[in-house]
């Protein structure tokens, strides 16, 4: 596989704030990425990162190969959609789409013909006067039919309603496979996107705590629920990524599990659920476990 | 979709199923990878190792240029694997809650053979 980005030891400081610290990774060419993680953990400033936007207090960045800092070739090749893209004043959706081939050599306009269908955007009505939504809408329509060999999505749906999500991962599966390319989404609508995603990156206070296949992060987590005493014993030893009491019951989130110990949980009269990718983010980027026993 | 498995593995057992129900004749064409990954709305590459599962294990095989077929034998083969793990998935757990519940092995084999006797008096009525 061929590598599309290379980050080594990144760092990023904003004055004594840390928002990237020491994160190591690698893009391989043609798959789709996930970069989660919560409000702030970093997930922007990486993506800025990446594309030249600023410049890194510490450590190395790759991406095809060169540096993107002021590179025009690397550049030339990265569609970044930001979450809030400036306009400038008195533009309309239809300058927008009139302007991206200059800066994208792969735009396919009667992909944009479509998707501007789609999206139902008006597009002789200024930018400004759009709802939302529609702003949001047109973002999208660029960072689909530029059709860049690296595309950056940045929480690409704020305003958003949910037929309108559902038109854009279709179409991004349906565009992307038939017009591969690498694509990064950073979103906080997990379980919607948790099927497109080929890989994943969790991002807390500016560390990469998780750096899996969505594949292998499926089945990686399982709650246990049961009597305290029955959980704690099943628990014992193994590594708990959440845990909740109430009253005589608890629950435990815990990592892989075997078929035996499968079996020996049902034995023990524990039942077992599955943990979405989501719940399984929630649970490992929130402090503290909860506990409710005093209650009792 | 099933959270608990891999979607990969979720997509060869539907194939399999589709197998199994005469749905996807031997030697008919399979929907092609990215058929699949839009219409389960999954990512293309994870659609494509659910296929070459099945390729791999000779369920399926690729004609070049074409596409993918399933291959002569294969719904054999299938049940004969499917049988094999009947017991482990079916029969394990039913025993395990007829006990919880204090069923006999009198009763647990009256609630059993009971409703084949009558699906096969059904379908004598339907012949005739």
């Amino acid at each position: 596989m061929t590598t599309v980005i290379e980050v080594n030891g990144l760092t990023k400081k904003f004055g004594r704030f840390t928002a990237v610290d020491n994160a190591s990774f690698r893009v391989e060419k043609d798959r789709i990425y996930g970069l989660l993680g919560r409000n702030g953990a970093g997930k922007t400033t990486i993506m800025q990162l990446l594309t030249g936007q600023l410049f890194a207090t510490a450590g190395s960045i790759s991406v095809f190969g060169e540096t993107p800092v002021e590179n025009a070739d690397v550049l030339g090749n990265i569609c970044f959609i930001k979450e809030s893209q400036l306009y400038p004043e008195d533009f309309r959706p239809r300058h927008v789409f009139a302007s991206a081939p200059w800066f994208f050599p792969n735009w396919d306009a009667d992909l944009a013909e479509r998707l501007i269908a789609d999206f139902r955007v008006p597009v002789n009505r200024r930018i400004k006067k759009l709802s939302r939504g529609q702003v949001s809408a047109v973002g999208v329509i660029v960072g689909l039919a530029s059709r860049a060999p690296l595309t950056f999505f940045d929480e690409p749906y704020l305003g958003l309603d949910a037929v309108a999500r559902q038109i854009f991962y279709d179409r991004l599966l349906e565009d992307f496979s038939e017009h591969p390319r690498t694509v990064i989404l950073s979103t906080h609508l997990i379980d919607e996107v948790s099927n497109l995603l080929e890989h994943v990156f969790v991002i807390e206070e500016g560390r990469i705590i998780v750096d899996a296949e969505s594949e292998d992060l499926r089945g990686a987590a399982t709650t246990v629920a049961g009597t305290k005493g029955a959980v704690d014993a099943f628990v014992a030893g193994r590594e708990v990524i959440a845990r909740e009491a109430i009253g005589g019951l608890a629950t435990a989130t815990v990592g892989p599990l075997s078929a035996v110990d499968r079996s020996a949980a049902s034995a023990a009269g524990l039942e077992l659920s599955p943990v979405s990718l989501q719940q399984l983010i929630v649970r490992k980027t929130t402090a503290a476990p909860t506990e409710f026993e005093q209650s009792a | 979709m099933d959270e608990s498995k891999p979607i990969f593995l979720q997509i060869a057992e539907s194939i399999e199923n589709d197998i199994l129900s005469g749905a996807l004749g031997e030697e008919t064409q399979v929907p092609s990878t990215n058929e699949f990954a839009a219409f389960h709305r999954i990512n293309p590459a994870t659609a494509g190792k659910g296929v070459n599962l099945l390729v791999d294990e000779g369920v399926l095989y690729k004609k070049r240029g074409i596409g993918m077929f399933v291959a002569q034998g294969s719904r054999a083969r299938l049940v004969a694997k499917r049988r094999d793990q009947f017991h482990t998935e079916y029969v394990e757990p039913l025993l395990a809650e007829a006990a919880k519940l204090g069923l006999t092995s009198a009763q647990l084999a009256a609630m059993i053979t009971e409703p084949i006797a009558a699906r096969s008096t059904t379908d004598k009525e339907a012949a005739s």
